[in-house]
């Protein structure tokens, strides 16, 4: 039994009401927050890599598809290595969609299984872990290609 | 020469945006591993419309740095192979084009993943 004394609540609500009107209302300010967030962590990801790419097209004279290639494989590399030493979990954890998409997040999410499987050995700890999240992105990828390339032909 | 960089990071961090929302706003569970498999996905069929091509040459590495432009880059392959060497070519264009990435990253994951050991 609700006590008397107590003053009336001024919302008309039921606490059930109440606690869903909260639900609604708190995640807003989180999404607006990992959202910004998103937005630096992977702009600056990809400005590192345009940095990148600049710099092999003026100081190894690389063309700008080579620059772009050699550039992309430069970021895998130290999105491998920072998953490695611990440090790309925490940008994920900061930045969530910023640090999940761009390549060194792909490249994030083969090692990190991989890491974590490892005591099951180097054929299906290490070997296999690799892909549980590559495989599927592979497959879905590269099926979608061939399935585009094959229209082109008969539209051709 | 360097002008290229505010750019990448405009468009790269409104790509990361759109997985932010897809991840937070939909009730359904998605994963970051559906984000990953949905915008390689979409990039593919972008790419093969030719809608992605203007983000490329207005965003540079932003554009093609996210995995969307992972897909970009198979589709632009596969449509080039498939021109130049009919179904053969359909098949191992979007690999070709791909392939420094899916090499480098399965060499470097493989070689990090044995080095480190995980945390705690």
């Amino acid at each position: 039994m609700p006590n008397s004394d107590l003053r009336p609540p001024t919302l008309k609500v039921t606490p059930e009401e109440y606690k869903e009107i909260t639900k609604k209302l708190t995640p807003k300010p989180k999404v607006v927050k990992n959202t910004i967030l998103a937005f630096l962590v992977g702009g600056l990801i990809c400005s590192i890599g345009q940095i990148i790419i600049n710099s092999y097209m003026l100081y190894l004279g690389l063309t700008k598809l080579s620059a772009q290639i050699a550039g992309t494989a430069t970021l895998i590399f130290l999105g491998a290595l920072l998953t490695g030493l611990g440090v790309y979990d925490e940008i994920v954890r900061v930045g969530g969609a910023g640090g999940i998409i761009p390549v060194t997040g792909f490249a994030n999410s083969m090692v990190s299984p991989a890491l974590e499987y490892k005591k099951e050995g180097y054929v299906f700890g290490v070997g296999g872990k690799l892909f549980t999240i590559a495989g599927p992105i592979l497959v879905y990828g590269i099926a979608s290609s061939i399935i585009v390339g094959i229209i082109y032909l008969l539209l051709r | 020469m360097f002008n290229n960089i505010i750019p990448a990071f405009l468009v790269g961090g409104l790509i990361c945006v759109v997985g932010q929302l897809l991840m937070d706003l939909t009730k359904a569970k998605i994963t970051p591993s559906h984000v990953l498999v949905g915008f390689v996905t979409c990039g593919v069929i972008l790419g093969a419309l030719g809608l992605y091509e203007p983000l490329v040459k207005i965003g540079g590495a932003g554009a093609t740095i996210p995995l969307s432009g992972f897909g970009y880059t198979l589709a632009k392959g596969a449509m080039e192979g498939a021109q130049s060497g009919g179904l053969i070519g359909a098949f191992s264009g979007g690999i070709q084009a791909t392939a420094v990435g899916i090499a480098a990253a399965l060499f470097f994951g493989y070689l990090v993943a044995v080095v480190f050991n995980p945390k705690g």
